[in-house]
C-alpha cells in the first residue's frame, strides 16, 4: 500500500496528530541506537491507547502490512529499525502510569513509560524497580519486555523477565491476550517468559505489571585495582565463591578507566589495568560485614588497592564513571561498536586476552566495561566509519567477538538483543532445527509473519548462504542445507 | 551417569510414526498433579538418563541431566554450601529434576527467591517430533532466540522431555530464623503485606490457625537486626515447619477432602468461600480445604484476579480464556503436533 494511501487509512482511525506521513517528518524514526541502520517507514503511527492500537492492528492485519514496534529508540540492536513497506508502530505516548500500589508492591504501566520514571514514582513508598538498563533515563519499559533488558544489578535482583508479574499483548490480528497478572504465576503453559525477550515478533506489548521491591536500607560500593587482567577475574570468581553475591560487579579495562577518567573525573586509579566495582546492599550491620569480606577476598585475589566509597556522594562518583563510560570512550574515538556476548565466569581470563590478541590482529582498539558478575561483555571496538573498510573490520571483529563467547559455552547477546545487528550470528550459536522452532513458534502467534519481520530470527536459507560462516571442527553448522 | 538421548528419542519416534501417546515419568513422585492420563498409557521413562554434567560453585550454575535424582542434586550443592533457591517440595523419595522443573511448584520462598522458571537459564529439549534442541545456556543473561528454555518450566511436558537443564543456584544463608506473631486471618493478611515492604531478608511469610510465621535468612548480622525488628516469639519447629509446609505434610493437608491452590494477589481479599485456609507466599498462595463446586472455586479466583487449581481428589485447573486456549494448543502442536507427549495432562481437550 503506498504511504498516502497508508497514511490516509490510519488517519480514519487515529487522530489526525497520530499518523505522521511526511518524508522529513519520518527521518527521526529511521533508526534506533544501532545508528549503522536506517531506513524510512512506510508511515508512523503513534497510537494513545490499547484501543488505537488494536485499531492499526486490525486494519494492517486486513491489507497485509508489516508492524514494527518502537518504543524510545533507545535499542542497541536495530529492533525498531522500520520495515520499507510496513506501519512503524510508536507506542511512546502510552506513557502513564495507570497504577502504582505500594501495599502490593506492583506498578501497572503504559508501555511508554522511562524505565526510571517507574522507581522514581515508587521511591516515596520506600521501592524501586530494579532492573537498571544503562539507557534507563530515556527507555520504555515496553522496549525492556520486547528486549528482556538487564542493566547493572542483574546479578542479584533479575532480567525484566525476573521483575514481570504481567503483560497485555495485542496479536497480529489485533486481538488483546493477557498474560499473567498481578498473582506470581498463572495456568497452562508459561508464556510471560516467551514473550518476554521476543523483540516484537509475537506480539505489542501495550501493558506492563511489574513488581516493587523493598528499598535496600544500606548500599556501599568498592573499588579495586588490579595491575592484571586474569586476576581482576579471578576475584570476581572469588566474591562469589565465597557466598556473596553482589548487587552489582563490573569491570573496567585500562582503556575505559582512562576514558572515563577524562571524561567524568570518577576517582580511578589510572596506573590501574583492571578496575572492580562490588556494590553490596542490605541491613546496615550485614552490609558492614559483607564489605570486609569482600575487601578481604579482592586482596588475597591480588588488588593492588581498595576503596570504600565513604559515603552517598563518593559512591555515586565511582558509578558515575561506570556510567559514562560509554559517552565517555565516544570522545576518544569516532565510532565504537558496543558487543554484547555472555559467557560462563571462569572463562573471563580467557575471553579478554583473546579479545586483546584480536584487536592486534585486525588493528583495531577495543575498550572493556562490563557486568563482571553474569560474565556479559561489552566490550567497545573503535572506529572510524570515515576511514575506508573501517566499520567492515569492525563488524568482523566484533563477529568474532560473538563466535567466541558462544565456543566458550555461552550466547551473542546477553541484554542487547539480536534485532538485525546480530542476526548471522544466530546461525551460529543455533541449529537448523532450533531455528526451525523458533519460526513455527511465532507462526503460532503471528502466521502471516507481519510483525517486525527480518529481525531476531534468521531464515535457514541465510544461514547457509552467509558467506562468513565458520566452521568448527570439520563440522558445518547446518550440514542438511545445500550451499551455494 | 548415563546418557540416553538417544533411546528416548527412538520411543518417541516409533510413538509419533503410530500414533501412541507417551506418558513422561521421573520419580513420578508429582503424578497427582496429571490429570485425564490413562494408566495403560505407554511409559517413557527418563529416569536413566541421569547425571550431573557440570557444576562450578563460582558460576552459581548446575547442569544436570533430566533423570538425575534431586536428592543427588542437592546434595552436591550442599557440599559448595548451595542450593536450589525455589526450594521444590519432595513429595517422596526418587524425585528426579527433570520432574520438579516440568511441574514447576516452588517453596515457601518463592516471592523471594523466585520460581522454578526463574532459576532456569538453559535447556535440552527432546520434542515430540524427536527432535532435540538447546534452548537458553548455562549463563545469566541470555537474550538469544525465544525463551524456550523457561517455556518448559510448569509445562508438565507437554512440549517436551527434558534431557538436560542448566539452573541458576544461589548460596545457601549462613543464619536462618522463624518469629511467629499471633495473628487473626484479617489481621495477619495485613502484616504480611507491610513485612514485605520492609527491606527485610525474609523467605517466608505463611498463616495458619492464628499464627503468622516469618521466615528470615541471610547474614548472621542481617537476621538479628531483622528478629529484632519483627519481634514475636522463636519457633521450635523452625525449619521444620517450613519444610512440612513445601511438601504438604502439616496436619492441615491431610485427609482425603478437596485441596485447593489459590494463587492470588496478594491483596485480594479472601474469597468468599466456605473453607479452611492455610495461606503461604506472603498471603499470594492460599490453600484452601471447601467442597465448594470447582466452578465456584474458579470463579471466585478469577473475579480477584487470581487462578484456582484443584490438587485433590483430581487436579482440575481454571479454564484458560478461548483465544489463549487456541493459542496455547497451537504452541504445544509446534513441539508436539502429534500430540503424543503427556496429552491432556494440563488440559483435557487441548494441552
Amino acid at each position: 500500500m503506498d504511504r498516502a494511501t497508508l497514511a490516509a487509512r490510519l488517519r480514519d482511525i487515529l487522530p489526525a496528530d497520530a499518523v505522521v506521513a511526511d518524508e522529513e517528518a519520518l527521518r527521526p524514526y529511521a533508526g534506533d541506537a544501532l545508528t549503522a541502520y536506517r531506513r524510512l517507514p512506510r508511515v508512523v503511527a503513534l497510537p494513545g491507547c490499547i484501543e488505537e492500537v488494536q485499531a492499526v492492528m486490525r486494519l494492517c492485519a486486513l491489507e497485509g502490512v508489516p508492524v514494527v514496534a518502537r518504543g524510545a529508540g533507545t535499542g542497541l540492536s536495530g529492533g525498531a529499525l522500520p520495515d520499507e513497506s510496513g506501519v512503524l508502530l510508536v507506542l511512546a505516548r502510552m506513557n502513564r502510569i495507570l497504577d502504582l500500589d505500594p501495599v502490593a508492591r506492583t506498578a501497572r504501566l503504559e508501555p511508554g513509560v522511562r524505565n526510571l520514571a517507574i522507581s522514581e514514582a515508587a521511591a516515596p513508598h520506600g521501592l524501586y524497580y530494579a532492573p537498571d538498563p544503562s539507557s534507563q533515563i530515556a527507555c520504555s519499559i515496553g522496549g525492556n519486555v520486547a528486549e528482556n533488558s538487564g542493566g547493572v544489578h542483574c546479578l542479584k535482583y533479575g532480567l525484566t523477565v525476573h521483575n514481570l508479574l504481567g503483560v497485555k499483548l495485542i496479536t497480529a490480528d489485533g486481538e488483546l491476550l493477557e498474560i499473567g497478572g498481578a498473582a506470581l504465576d498463572a495456568p497452562g503453559l508459561d508464556l510471560l517468559a516467551l514473550v518476554t525477550g521476543s523483540e516484537g515478533l509475537l506480539g505489542l506489548v501495550v501493558e506492563v505489571t511489574v513488581r516493587l521491591l523493598p528499598t535496600p536500607a544500606a548500599t556501599r560500593v568498592l573499588l579495586a585495582a588490579f595491575d592484571a587482567i586474569d586476576a581482576a577475574a579471578d576475584a570476581v570468581a572469588a566474591v562469589i565463591s565465597g557466598g556473596i553475591v553482589p548487587a552489582g560487579m563490573e569491570m573496567m579495562d585500562r582503556l575505559a578507566i582512562e576514558a572515563a577518567e577524562d571524561f567524568v573525573a570518577a576517582g580511578y586509579p589510572r596506573d590501574a589495568v583492571a578496575i572492580l566495582l562490588c556494590e553490596v546492599d542490605g541491613e546496615p550491620d550485614e552490609v558492614e560485614t559483607q564489605v570486609a569480606r569482600v575487601s578481604e577476598i579482592l586482596a588475597a585475589s591480588g588488588a593492588t588497592g581498595i576503596r570504600v566509597a565513604r559515603d552517598a556522594a563518593e559512591r555515586a562518583r565511582f558509578w558515575a564513571g561506570r556510567k559514562a563510560a560509554f559517552p565517555a570512550v565516544g570522545r576518544i574515538s569516532p565510532d565504537y561498536y558496543c558487543m554484547d556476548g555472555t559467557i560462563p565466569r571462569r572463562h573471563l581470563a580467557e575471553v579478554l586476552l583473546e579479545i586483546e590478541r584480536l584487536s592486534a590482529t585486525f588493528g583495531l582498539a577495543v575498550a572493556n566495561v562490563f557486568h563482571a558478575g553474569d560474565g556479559n561483555l561489552h566490550p567497545l571496538i573503535l572506529y572510524d566509519a570515515n576511514a575506508e573498510g573501517e566499520l567492515d573490520r569492525a563488524e568482523a571483529f566484533g563477529a568474532r567477538i560473538l563466535e567466541l563467547c558462544v565456543s566458550v559455552g555461552g550466547t551473542i547477546t546477553g541484554e542487547h538483543g539480536v534485532g538485525i545487528e546480530k542476526i548471522d550470528q544466530m546461525c551460529v550459536q543455533f541449529s537448523a532445527l532450533e531455528l526451525e522452532r523458533f519460526h513455527s513458534l511465532k507462526a503460532a502467534f503471528d502466521p502471516d509473519g507481519r510483525l517486525n519481520p527480518g529481525k531476531a530470527v534468521p531464515t535457514l536459507a541465510r544461514c547457509a548462504e552467509l558467506g562468513g560462516m565458520h566452521v568448527h571442527g570439520g563440522e558445518l553448522p547446518h550440514p542438511e542445507l545445500e550451499r551455494f | 551417569m548415563t546418557d540416553c538421548a538417544h533411546e528416548l528419542a527412538e520411543q518417541i519416534r516409533a510413538a509419533e510414526a503410530s500414533g501412541r501417546p507417551l506418558r513422561i515419568r521421573g520419580g513420578d513422585t508429582r503424578s497427582f498433579l496429571r490429570g485425564d492420563v490413562n494408566d495403560d498409557t505407554e511409559v517413557l521413562d527418563v529416569r536413566p538418563h541421569r547425571g550431573i554434567v557440570a557444576f562450578e560453585p563460582a558460576e552459581l550454575v548446575i547442569t544436570a541431566r533430566g533423570g538425575t535424582p534431586l536428592e543427588e542434586i542437592e546434595s552436591t550443592l550442599a557440599e559448595a554450601r548451595q542450593c536450589l533457591p525455589f526450594d521444590p517440595p519432595r513429595f517422596a523419595a526418587g524425585s528426579t529434576l527433570g520432574g520438579a522443573v516440568a511441574s514447576g511448584l516452588a517453596g515457601p520462598a518463592r516471592p523471594w527467591q523466585g520460581s522454578v522458571r526463574d532459576a532456569v537459564l538453559g535447556i535440552t529439549l527432546l520434542d515430540g517430533r524427536a527432535g532435540s534442541g538447546r534452548f537458553g545456556g548455562q549463563v545469566m543473561k541470555n537474550v538469544a532466540g525465544y525463551d524456550v528454555a523457561r517455556l518448559n518450566a510448569g509445562a508438565m511436558g507437554a512440549l517436551g522431555v527434558l534431557l538436560q537443564i542448566s539452573l541458576r543456584v544461589a548460596p545457601v544463608p549462613e543464619q536462618r530464623a522463624t518469629r511467629v506473631l499471633e495473628a487473626g486471618l484479617a489481621q495477619a493478611r495485613e502484616q504480611m503485606t507491610a513485612l514485605a515492604r520492609r527491606p527485610l531478608p525474609i523467605t517466608g511469610l505463611a498463616w495458619e490457625d492464628g499464627r503468622l510465621r516469618v521466615r528470615l535468612a541471610g547474614s548472621e548480622a542481617g537476621v538479628a537486626a531483622a528478629v529484632a525488628a519483627i519481634g514475636g516469639d522463636a519457633c521450635e519447629e523452625n525449619d521444620r515447619y517450613w519444610n512440612d509446609l513445601r511438601d504438604s505434610r502439616l496436619a492441615f493437608f491431610a485427609g482425603d477432602g478437596p485441596l485447593w491452590r489459590l494463587s492470588l494477589p496478594v491483596t485480594a481479599p479472601q474469597p468468599d468461600l466456605a473453607a479452611n485456609w492455610l495461606l503461604d507466599w506472603g498471603g499470594a498462595q492460599r490453600w484452601c480445604r471447601t467442597d465448594a463446586p470447582p466452578e465456584t472455586v474458579f470463579a471466585a479466583a478469577t473475579a480477584l484476579g487470581g487462578h484456582a487449581m484443584r490438587q485433590r481428589p483430581a487436579p482440575a485447573r481454571s479454564p484458560l480464556p478461548a483465544a489463549m486456549a487456541r493459542l496455547q494448543a497451537r504452541i504445544k502442536a509446534v513441539f508436539d503436533p502429534a500430540g503424543i507427549l503427556n496429552p491432556g495432562v494440563l488440559y483435557p481437550d487441548s494441552l
